[in-house]
């Protein structure tokens, strides 16, 4: 990679104000301390020797949308499943420094992780229903509560409303989840981590395997549900981090030629419009602008 | 002439080569009389089989062979005669012992196998995980032989043994399962020694069934904050069915027709016993053992006992496909 520094002009911006959010606009440059839903400092995660992500440091705030973008392998989605735990899963994934998540720390030994993520669900980016009905898809976690009967109805019900999918299975509710095209098992999938009532929607490049009409009703409804909800987004896609997140995380990959291996890292972290028109740093320019990546 | 030329060339060219021609019909032949040929064998073996032991079945009826309670070796001069055959062939003793020996393995091995399955796929380290793979495919290879050995002169008597007369001790002696004297071949030895037999094929075909299962369908579980178990109970085990039952039909398969450490193991009587310590005997390890010094009349017997193995195993393979079918289609996983 050539040195970006050696560049003397300066590119102009790709993206202009109007492009972005329009719902960005009342997004303050501080997050109030009431509003932290997380806060990570020096967060490093390591699989065995290897290391993942380093030193990673900043706060996600309630109801927002935070995107994490950056070039593949920079560990964007390795620091996404270390808000929730599901690292726990990957044998011999660890985690340094601290997640604070409302002042707790998750990874304390005393935390239980099935606890942690009963409360900060996950979109993954390949849709993945169950081989089950539509109904039972998204009736697995409140029946986990011990949810039954009417209520459960009622609260899938909710959930596919939640995710805009009601008026499109309401009528083959017993069918299977499979059934349903791509961009509606993806819903379906949104629909199953909401209905549980998480406080936080981990989502892991959720549209990286749909079509651009299927995109764009995830990214509606992204908006629509940020009401409720705080979503954490990774992906790859600049454009959809600009058209929909409220702040925006951006993370670069350092390799190291001695050893071969690669960690990503946090560059720049700041409101959307700050990141997308205004960049600070000089490798988030040449990534949004298209210089690599 | 010249474009004539051109033409026969390129019309040449187009039929190709006689190698190519004719190197496809022949491969083709080839493998359709390999096809056959397995086929014709199987067939030139069953009715051979059958022809062998048509006499008994004339002799006692095909049910009558099936279902009668008696077994009595008999040498007469004329053995293609049913009418002046003198022996009595009623199989249901080795049937029920068959039947009772590979019931026990299966109840006893299929939850080892699962929980084993389980392990190494869901909970074991990754160190752990491949060498305990290694050694259950290993197990899987032993000889049955050995395992017959190893049941007679180790396994039954140190461990089976104060076991079993425990077992016939306690309030379960009072009923005709346990009922007593404990013997050291019975059923219940056989059956368990039969257990730790297809165990390992049981927990290998198990394993590589929970291993299939999607992580991201997993993932997808613990990401609502479901426990290993609820993970293992909701999503792994139910989408696993089909796999479980086919790897199950499998092991009873085994069971069924394992012969040499059954016949250690199983008792040798000629009759049978409803106790699970009665020392018995089944269909396969009944031939084993008396084909060597059989009257050519008792010869026709076991023929028959070889008809009804060979029914016994195809109806039982035609019954795991049709369950496994039935359950990849209601589940709406894929077969395995």
């Amino acid at each position: 990679m050539s040195n970006p520094a050696n560049t003397t002009e300066r590119p102009s911006v790709t993206m202009s104000t109007r492009e972005l959010a329009s719902g960005t606009a009342e997004v303050s440059e501080e997050i109030a301390p009431s509003n932290v839903v997380f806060s990570l400092d020096d967060v490093s995660v390591y699989y065995n020797k290897f290391r993942a992500v380093r030193n990673v440091s900043f706060e996600i705030a309630k109801h927002e949308i935070t995107a994490l973008i950056g070039p593949s392998g920079c560990g964007k989605s390795t620091l996404l499943r270390s808000l929730n735990r599901m690292n726990d899963l990957i044998p011999g994934a660890r985690v340094e420094g601290t997640v604070l998540y409302h002042g707790e720390n998750i990874y304390d030994e005393e935390i239980d992780p099935v606890e942690v993520r009963r409360r900060i669900g996950m979109v993954f980016q390949k849709p993945n229903p169950f081989p089950k009905s539509i109904y039972d898809n998204v009736a697995f976690g409140p029946k986990l509560d011990g949810v039954k009967g009417s209520e459960l109805e009622g609260m899938v019900e909710e959930a596919l409303k939640g995710a805009a999918l009601w008026d499109e299975v309401k009528n083959k509710l017993k069918e299977s989840g499979h059934s349903l095209s791509g961009g509606q098992q993806q819903r379906l999938c949104i629909a199953r981590a909401i209905a549980v009532q998480p406080e936080v929607v981990l989502m892991d490049e959720p549209c990286s395997a749909l079509d651009p009409i299927a995109t764009t009703r995830i990214e509606d409804l992204m908006q629509q549900i940020k009401n409720d909800y705080t979503i954490v987004i990774v992906t790859h896609n600049m454009q959809q981090a600009a058209r929909i997140s409220d702040r925006t995380a951006f993370f670069v990959t350092e390799v190291n030629n001695e050893s071969d291996t690669r960690t990503g890292t946090l560059v720049e972290y700041g409101k959307t419009s700050q990141i997308f028109v205004d960049p600070h740093d000089k490798r988030t320019e040449d990534y949004i602008s298209g210089r690599f990546g | 002439m010249s474009t004539a030329t051109e033409a026969t060339t390129l019309r040449s060219q187009l039929r190709g080569t006689k190698k190519g021609r004719y190197a496809d019909p022949l491969f083709k032949s080839l493998m359709t009389t390999a096809g056959v040929f397995v086929l014709f064998l199987l067939g030139v073996m069953i009715v051979r089989t059958t022809v062998d032991a048509w006499p008994v079945f004339q002799k006692e009826g095909f049910f009558g062979f099936l279902f009668g309670m008696q077994w009595t070796a008999q040498a007469s001069n004329e053995t293609t005669n049913p009418d002046l055959m003198l022996g009595t062939y009623g199989a249901w003793p080795f049937i029920y012992g068959t039947f009772v020996t590979a019931f026990i393995a299966l109840v006893i091995a299929l939850p080892l196998a699962i929980a084993t399955a389980l392990y190494i796929t869901q909970a074991a380290p990754r160190r752990i995980r491949n060498s305990l793979s290694y050694w259950v495919e290993t197990l899987a290879a032993v000889p049955s032989i050995v395992y017959g050995l190893w049941g007679l002169l180790f396994f039954v008597p140190v461990v089976l043994m104060p076991l079993f007369a425990w077992l016939e001790s306690t309030f379960l002696g009072d009923t005709f399962l346990f009922e007593g004297p404990v013997r050291n071949v019975s059923y219940l030895a056989a059956g368990t020694v039969l257990a730790i037999m297809i165990l390992p094929i049981m927990t290998a075909i198990i394993r590589e069934v929970f291993s299939a299962a999607p992580q991201d369908e997993l993932n997808a579980a613990y990401g609502m904050g479901a426990t290993r178990w609820e993970v293992i109970r909701q999503v792994l085990l139910p989408r696993s069915t089909s796999g479980i039952v086919g790897g199950t039909m499998l092991g009873m398969g085994r069971a069924i027709g394992e012969t040499i450490a059954v016949a250690m193991l199983v008792g040798g009587s000629q009759r049978m016993g409803y106790s699970l310590f009665f020392g018995g005997d089944s269909m396969a390890a009944h031939i084993v053992s008396t084909f060597a010094d059989a009257y050519p009349e008792t010869i026709i017997g076991l023929m028959a006992i070889g008809v009804a193995l060979f029914l016994f195993t195809f109806f039982i393979n035609i019954l795991a496909r049709a369950l496994v079918w039935r359950v990849g289609r209601l589940g709406g996983d894929s077969a395995v």
